[in-house]
């Protein structure tokens, strides 16, 4: 059966680290729904977290091949833990009639989203939550004109004391 | 003292002990050339006659060393024609270092003349590459190469060099690193006591098993352990096409190849096994036929130092992660700690069955008086060097009738290119093994579409005047090409006929070398006597064959091991 994994890798800060790992998954045809990276507190470690599909078999070898790249230093499953996941989403809608901005307004609030740009007719807003927040914002939005729309990626962490670190 | 990025290269393969480096110079590597004709007789270069050579070349040389084999090659056209080298190595993990030319750091990303991202090329090939972005990472990374290439499941490594890093307008104090130290790379050594146990316990329990072993045995030198786990126990054996000489073929307990061109007995033990110990094997499909029906009765162990080779493509009951030799050392220790014995009466069942499949006799052949057939060339050379050849094999039908008719008992004599399948890599890499033992007989065994894709390389068996026997087996077709044609395609051979053969005997005299052309299977044993007791010169064995015979037996792509075709 396949099932929804977000992984979570911790990779030498170098070029190149990032094309391996990306150039794993298409050479053995994984897919990769959502990838997010950036420099750790450790300036020499990149946390990256992908999310991915697979059955069982697929996944165990999704972590084994990560593992056996030279300079990923540790990879976890973080599906096998409680955690909690986040995404960010910057998007930019364009009221249809005048009465639509307190709509926008007041949906923003329930989603607890932020409008952190104004102009005469456009509206950009900061919203994060679980990827399926972030989608279900859009389909409250969608009597709107969507512009624009930037997701960056789901990141996750495990709850409690479990730690992915060096 | 302070040297320039050139010595320091130098430097540091004379602390890593390299003796043979195998390449071809050009812009990107000057310098290097420079300081690489100063350490003549430290070490040597051999200049092959193209990059795709020099590396088959450093391959063979490992393989028949367990050694790292280096090469060196310019930037460019240098570096992508080295790629089917790296990639070979890469599918039959050798372990390797190629030096590759880049062009000065100011023109990466350029578009420069002979630039390619040889990095990004053969990132899907390699275990490792590097790029060198400033001087004094230049020894600590070579430090690394050695290292990653040789140890765990070995393979190869590309560094890739600036010009202007070797140039010595730049210099600093050379230090070699003693202990190399990368925190995300720690290959297990010893199997998991608990596993081991447990594998010990299976065995013991096991009413039919079968031992069925690769190159990893081969490669972490476990030969010897492996035979005397086999004999321990009186349990059979079959090795993979890498994996052959890692168990002694005269050896009782020796059921012969597996797979797709295995033998009968091997494949059939394999079925009706209850379990498979696959001990640095990795279930490749030419192995497994049809993977639903593979081994539908067994429990099976894995051995391997690489976890991601472990239940890739089938499911492993007991998992033992290491070095295939320290895990059966530990495995024997346990079994004689135990001093127990599996059920003896069910074993001499399980004996009788296998011998029973050997009446089959499935590599059995007829020479006639008319033609050549393939299998006997194969044999008498195997019977007049006594199984004690460096035997290099090109890609094809020839490969699979050297890999059933040469009996190894040996380690490291079996040289040929397993994964890839790259045809041209036999006649390179029996250079590299002519070099690594210079007295030793060594054959390339090939075809007359294989020996024409490398054949530029008798200019190199020339100048370091090397005593190859080329044995090849001239059917005018390529064999398994058409093989395939005639039993898949309705015999529509297309493309499989070699029309316009050079005469290669002339081909042969022409780089120097001696050519006989042999069509009388009377002459078979006379020409190759000849070419086996003349230690100075190479000689060019065109033997003209049966055009239409078939490599046998045979397991159909997407059929079961039980399902051979015997003739």
């Amino acid at each position: 059966m396949t099932m929804r994994h977000v992984i979570s890798v911790l990779m030498e800060n170098e070029s190149g680290a990032l094309s391996r790992v990306v150039g794993l998954f298409s050479a053995r045809g994984y897919n990769i729904e959502s990838l997010s990276v950036a420099p750790t507190d450790d300036e020499s470690l990149s946390r990256l977290t992908l999310v991915t599909r697979g059955s069982e078999q697929i996944i165990e070898q999704i972590l084994k091949q990560l593992n056996k790249l030279i300079e990923v230093v540790k990879v976890t499953d973080l599906s096998d833990f409680q955690h909690v996941e986040r995404e960010m989403m910057l998007i930019k809608l364009e009221a249809k009639q005048a009465e639509s901005v307190t709509m926008i307004k007041q949906i923003a609030d329930v989603f607890r989203g932020k409008i952190i740009d104004l102009s005469h007719k456009t509206f950009t807003i900061e919203i994060s939550g679980k990827s399926e927040k972030l989608d279900a914002f859009i389909d409250a939005m969608s009597e709107q004109t969507i512009i624009e729309v930037v997701r960056s990626g789901c990141i996750g962490i495990a709850r409690g004391s479990v730690a992915l670190k060096v | 003292m302070e040297i320039s990025g050139a010595k320091i290269f130098v430097e540091s393969l004379k602390a890593e002990g390299v003796d043979t480096i195998f390449g071809y110079p050009g812009g990107a590597v000057l310098f290097l050339y420079d300081e690489l004709d100063k350490a003549a007789g430290e070490i040597d270069h051999i200049l092959a006659r193209h990059e795709q050579g020099a590396v088959h070349a450093a391959e063979g040389y490992a393989k028949a060393t367990n050694k790292v084999g280096v090469a060196i090659v310019t930037s460019g056209p240098g570096a992508t024609n080295a790629v089917t080298g790296i990639a070979d190595a890469f599918l039959d993990s050798v372990p390797l270092v190629v030096f590759t030319g880049q062009v000065p750091r100011a023109l990466i990303g350029n578009d420069a003349f002979q630039e390619v991202d040889i990095i990004g090329i053969t990132r899907p090939c390699v275990k490792h590459n590097f790029l060198v972005k400033n001087i004094e990472d230049l020894a600590p990374t070579i430090k690394k190469a050695f290292y990653i290439a040789g140890s765990g499941r070995p393979g190869p490594i590309v560094v890739d060099i600036p010009k202007d890093i070797t140039d010595g307008k730049e210099k600093i104090e050379f230090v070699y690193p003693e202990t190399v130290d990368i925190r995300s790379y720690n290959p297990s050594i010893k199997g998991n006591p608990k596993q081991i146990k447990l594998a010990a316990t299976a065995l013991l329990e096991s009413k039919t098993p079968i031992l069925y072993t690769g190159g990893g045995v081969v490669l972490s030198g476990g030969a010897s352990e492996l035979t005397e786990l086999a004999r321990l126990l009186n349990f059979p054996v079959t090795n993979t096409l890498m994996g052959l000489g890692g168990f002694p073929a005269s050896a009782p307990q020796f059921v012969g190849m597996l797979g797709m061109h295995g033998t009968y007995e091997a494949n059939m033990a394999m079925h009706k096994s209850d379990l498979v110990v696959a001990i640095g094997s990795r279930f490749d499909d030419r192995v497994t036929g049809n993977i639903e029906k593979f081994c539908p009765n067994a429990k099976i162990i894995h051995v391997d130092i690489d976890p991601a080779s472990i239940s890739k493509n089938v499911k492993v009951d007991i998992p033992i992660v290491g070095d295939v030799k320290q895990v059966l050392t530990d495995l024997v220790a346990e079994l004689k700690r135990r001093d127990e014995k599996p059920d003896q009466e069910a074993l001499a069942e399980w004996w009788a069955q296998i011998n029973d499949w050997r009446k089959t006799d499935c590599l059995r052949y007829e020479q006639g008086t008319e033609v050549i057939t393939a299998q006997y060339v194969i044999d008498k050379y195997w019977q007049l060097t006594n199984g004690d050849a460096y035997v290099c094999s090109d890609v094809g039908q020839h490969q699979m009738w050297a890999a059933q008719y040469y009996k190894f008992d040996e380690p490291l004599r079996w040289i040929n290119s397993g994964g890839l399948g790259t045809m041209g890599f036999g006649l390179p890499a029996a250079m590299g093994v002519q070099l690594a033992h210079p007295d030793a007989e060594v054959a390339c065994i090939t075809g007359d579409g294989s020996i024409q894709m490398c054949i530029q390389e008798l200019a190199t068996c020339t100048q370091y005047q090397l005593p190859i026997n080329i044995i090849s087996l001239n059917n005018g077709y390529l064999g398994m090409v058409r093989q395939w044609q005639e039993f898949f395609y309705q015999k529509r051979y297309s493309m499989s006929y070699m029309e316009s053969l050079p005469d290669f005997v002339k081909l042969a005299e022409a780089y120097g070398h001696i050519g006989i052309q042999i069509k009388d299977p009377a002459d078979v044993e006379g020409a190759l006597k000849q070419a086996i007791d003349d230690k100075e010169r190479l000689y060019f064995l065109d033997f003209i064959t049966n055009p239409e015979e078939n490599v046998y037996p045979m397991i159909p792509a997407g059929a079961g091991q039980n399902e051979m075709i015997l003739v």
